[in-house]
């Protein structure tokens, strides 16, 4: 029989792999960002409001969005896997961040489409 | 030989060179930035809202504590990328060898403290 552990790594290629991609994806948004700021004339309400009316603006910042918390997610579980020793608990602050996350995606849609 | 375990190890004791500390530094900057995502996204939403919450978050974020706060964040979200620039490197087997490691590690420390440094001056 083999000897698998309820909770523990995952084998975590696919982890590994994901925490590369989206870390890339908000290199690259953060870059684009930052040129979209330095090309705004000033930064008052209506210039910034304006940036962010444009379509491709909201989907890479969706897209920067999602990733952000795929990310945090790998991260945070990584850093409770290192130091909560009690499987209760860890499964617990797992299913608090994952909630807390979905959340943050919710909120992340109603900000970008319901302005 | 047996050495006697269990062993216990001193933090204080212990000398750090930097690539360990850029790496530490990479942890909890992460956890920080994950635990600061509310403040993040109220604060995005403050700013589309309308005229009047863009011009409140503006008051808000005047504040001196709040000042500091965010370039705290700032310094946290620049480490945590240029950190993670660095990985990705490694993980290309660039800057695998103990010098470039070391370097690299200073690299990433100087630049995230000048861009928050700058920042803060430019802030203030």
């Amino acid at each position: 029989m083999v000897n698998r552990q309820v909770v523990g790594a995952h084998y975590g290629l696919r982890d590994w792999l994901a925490q590369r991609v989206t870390a890339v994806v908000m290199i690259i948004y953060t870059l684009i960002l930052l040129g979209m700021l330095a090309m705004l004339p000033r930064i008052d309400f209506w210039h910034w409001k304006a940036l962010w009316t444009v379509d491709v603006m909201r989907y890479a910042t969706a897209v920067f969005l999602v990733s952000l918390f795929y990310h945090c997610w790998v991260g945070v579980r990584n850093i409770f896997m290192d130091y909560i020793k009690d499987t209760g608990l860890r499964l617990t602050l797992h299913a608090i961040v994952i909630l807390a996350l979905t959340w943050y995606a919710a909120w992340s849609l109603q900000i970008l489409w319901g302005m | 030989m047996n050495k006697p375990r269990p062993k216990y190890l001193n933090l204080f004791q212990i000398r750090f060179p930097v690539m360990a500390i850029v790496s530490g530094m990479h942890r909890i900057s992460g956890a920080v930035l994950f635990l600061f995502l509310p403040l993040f996204l109220w604060m995005l939403q403050m700013s589309l809202e309308s005229r009047q919450s863009f011009e409140a978050l503006r008051a808000v974020a005047a504040n001196p504590f709040m000042k500091l706060v965010l370039l705290g964040l700032l310094w946290g979200y620049v480490h945590h990328l240029c950190a993670g620039i660095r990985h990705l490197a490694l993980d290309l087997h660039i800057g695998t060898e103990l010098a470039g490691a070391r370097l690299s590690s200073m690299v990433v420390m100087v630049v995230s403290i000048g861009v928050t440094l700058g920042a803060g001056v430019a802030l203030w």
